[in-house]
């Protein structure tokens, strides 16, 4: 299998001082890599590098077999496309024109477009479902509508190779979704290899082939998401250390309250997850139960609650779990039942209830 | 698509017949009036025959309206090529002290000249226009890297001009007075006096400039997305950026050597050639923008000499005065 873009000990930074050391890498075709990292760790630089904006400090990029630096700008241009983070402002441009710029590398000396121009052009713009944006004024489209625009642009120089940085800022989370699927489609239907830096790891781990983390000065972590969305190499990625990420979801949780808790919360089968949220934004610690540990409430329990009683999951009845949680409550003020059915399965529920009602504790139901 | 083709056939068609017009009016009105068909019989003729008629067009009208025409053409496009590589829209060589750096060298160049010399061959003055040119235009780029914002390269480009203009206003007051005599009238700036072979040596220069920017408009189309877009699409974007300031600068040089600076042409004009094209293709503007900027200077110089006649009006009076509210429009449409 050849690589359409692979590096060599790649060396990037400004001015001569090195960012992030001997980089190698290799892409096959149609392959999608991402980048994430923290804010200013240098995913920008990597990608500059990659698309000859930025001259590398040692290494080279190579595409196929033929050193990026030995291919004339035509070359590349026809085999190398850009979306770049820079806004542009053109003036009395319509979708149309911008897009058409992407015909740069294929035109003559005067930079006519021919039928078959315009034919790739009405070809990108359906790609990125905006064949109705074309004679729109470029400067009048929303942020979702310009991104896309870009990137018909990008695939107008029908590259083999696609470099997008940071595409998915500034836009609502409908415009993310359409873009990432446009670029799925486009790797697993065209065969055209993306490489992307992103700041959302919920949707990197969504698209990507393979992951990169770009952290200090080498890259320590390259790999398949599976092998890259753990909580550890996530956690120290981005420093985390009030708050947590599920890799199961990747969903992003804050830091637990801190302090004992007076508040127990009854809760199981998702109907706990709004009430440990509403205690987190109020900052007041509680404790979670009684839960099997795969109640969808777990996963959230697990990194917000003081305490979660829990027993694995299809187990009967577990008298220890149940004993410690019946403590915990008689150390509370409020019982929160989150509107869990209290049955068969659950009937530690109920003993804990009966405990509550039996004290005259406050119990507050948390209506749906 | 096809609408664009045909608003862009319009405009040109519009424009020829401005451009053709006013030079007719040029050649037909002024303190001796002659009438359209004996101006073409006496053009057509091929020289001066004689006649007060033939020796006002050969001699006076028709190198006016030639320098008027070709000049401001040359003018405009070199304001286009300004405003492509800066990325602003309020960039010409008058606002950025361009003509003023060239109207230094040649004034000096002309002071120390004429101590040693009994004339200075015009073509050292169009190089030593060009040298000033070029030192300016390289001192606004060198102090443009440190700003942002539009306005702020116009404040550059005014304070470079004024430190111009305080040196030529040096050499002037310790010139001898037959010299400044001549430098005065010079700086004014004026179509008038314009000879044949300073013209065609100029236009010569002018001609094969323009052929360049022209043959430029496909990266030009390129870079009017960003540096970095050009880049990536091909262009050797080191090599242009060099290629487009050297040609604007030669265009400016050419103008000031022959008329001496000219105010707002070279930014008013391409906006409105833009307006009326609707569109900034550099395949359609570099053309449009040297008809435009015929029809503009000869219509300011028709007012100029005519309005206030016998009194002459400078030729930057005229073109301020049409030229600096589209500057103020351009200042107003877009903030930031």
């Amino acid at each position: 299998m050849t690589h359409t873009l692979s590096t060599q000990g790649l060396t990037v930074g400004y001015d001569g001082q090195p960012l992030i050391r001997e980089i190698t890498l290799s892409l096959r075709r149609g392959e999608i890599l991402s980048l994430i990292g923290p804010n200013g760790a240098g995913k920008s630089t990597i990608l500059k590098s990659l698309t000859r904006h930025l001259a590398p400090i040692a290494g080279t990029v190579y595409l196929e077999n033929d050193a990026l630096c030995g291919l004339s700008p035509r070359q590349i241009a026809r085999r190398l496309a850009v979306v770049l983070t820079e806004r542009i402002r053109p003036e009395m441009m319509t979708c149309y024109d911008v897009v058409a710029t992407g015909r740069y590398p294929y035109t003559g000396h005067l930079g006519t477009l021919t039928a078959a121009d315009h034919a790739v052009i009405c070809r990108c713009l359906d790609c990125v479902r905006a064949g109705d944006l074309a004679d729109r004024p470029f400067a009048c489209v929303s942020d979702g509508q310009r991104q896309r625009i870009m990137l018909a642009r990008a695939l107008c120089q029908e590259p083999e190779i696609i470099v997008l940085d940071e595409p998915t800022s500034f836009l609502d989370i409908r415009h993310k979704i359409e873009l990432l699927n446009i670029l799925l489609e486009m790797a697993r239907e065209k065969g055209m290899t993306v490489i992307l830096s992103l700041h959302e790891i919920d949707l990197a781990a969504k698209v990507s082939d393979r992951v990169m983390c770009v952290q200090g000065d080498r890259i320590t972590h390259l790999g398949t998401p599976e092998e890259i969305f753990t909580p550890q190499i996530i956690g120290a990625l981005y420093g985390i250390e009030h708050g947590s990420y599920d890799v199961r979801f990747g969903s992003v949780e804050l830091g637990k309250p801190q302090g004992t808790p007076d508040t127990f919360v009854l809760c199981g089968g998702g109907c706990g997850i709004p009430v440990f949220r509403q205690l987190q934004r109020r900052r007041i610690p509680f404790y979670a139960g009684v839960l099997f540990d795969n109640d969808m409430d777990y996963a959230v329990a697990r990194p917000l609650a003081t305490r979660v009683f829990v027993q694995p999951a299809f187990t009967s009845e577990d008298a220890r779990v149940t004993q410690a949680a019946l403590e915990a409550l008689d150390a509370c003020k409020t019982l929160i039942h989150s509107g869990v059915p209290i049955l068969e399965g659950n009937r530690a529920c109920g003993a804990l209830l009966r405990r509550a009602l039996e004290k005259g504790m406050e119990i507050r139901r948390n209506e749906p | 698509m096809r609408n664009a083709g045909r608003r862009t056939a319009a405009a040109f068609a519009l424009l020829v017949a401005a451009f053709l017009l006013l030079m007719a009016m040029n050649a037909c009105i002024g303190s001796l009036a002659i009438t359209p068909g004996d101006v073409l019989r006496i053009v057509l003729a091929g020289g001066a025959d004689g006649t007060p008629a033939g020796n006002v067009i050969w001699k006076i009208r028709l190198p006016r309206l030639l320098a008027a025409a070709i000049l401001g053409g040359a003018l405009s496009v070199s304001g286009f090529l300004l405003q492509t590589f800066f990325r602003n829209p309020i960039s010409g060589p008058y606002v950025l002290g361009i003509s003023s750096g060239a109207r230094l060298f040649v004034g000096l160049t002309l002071v120390f000249g004429l101590r040693f010399l009994p004339s200075v061959p015009f073509a050292v003055l169009m190089l030593a226009s060009f040298a000033g040119s070029m030192l300016c235009t390289g001192l606004v780029l060198l102090f443009s890297r440190r700003v942002s914002g539009m306005a702020m390269l116009l404040v550059v480009g005014i304070m470079v001009g004024n430190i111009f203009t305080a040196a030529t206003d040096f050499v002037v007051t310790f010139a001898q007075d037959a010299d400044v005599a001549n430098l005065q009238s010079w700086s004014m700036g004026s179509f008038s006096a314009v000879s044949w072979d300073h013209l065609s040596l100029a236009s010569a220069v002018i001609f094969a400039a323009l052929a360049a920017a022209f043959l430029l408009s496909k990266p030009i189309g390129a870079y009017q997305l960003g540096e970095d877009y050009a880049l990536s699409m091909g262009v050797d974007v080191r090599r242009f950026r060099a290629v487009l300031i050297v040609l604007s600068s030669v265009l400016s040089a050419c103008v000031t050597a022959l008329c001496g600076p000219i105010s707002f042409v070279g930014i008013a004009v391409p906006h409105i050639t833009k307006q009326l094209f609707g569109t900034a293709r550099p395949l359609v503007i570099i053309p449009g923008c040297f008809l435009m900027g015929g029809v503009f200077c000869m219509a300011c110089d028709l007012i100029a000499r005519t309005a206030f006649s016998p009194t002459e009006l400078a030729i930057s009076t005229v073109t301020a005065v049409f030229g600096a509210p589209v500057v103020i429009a351009l200042m107003l449409k877009r903030p930031r």
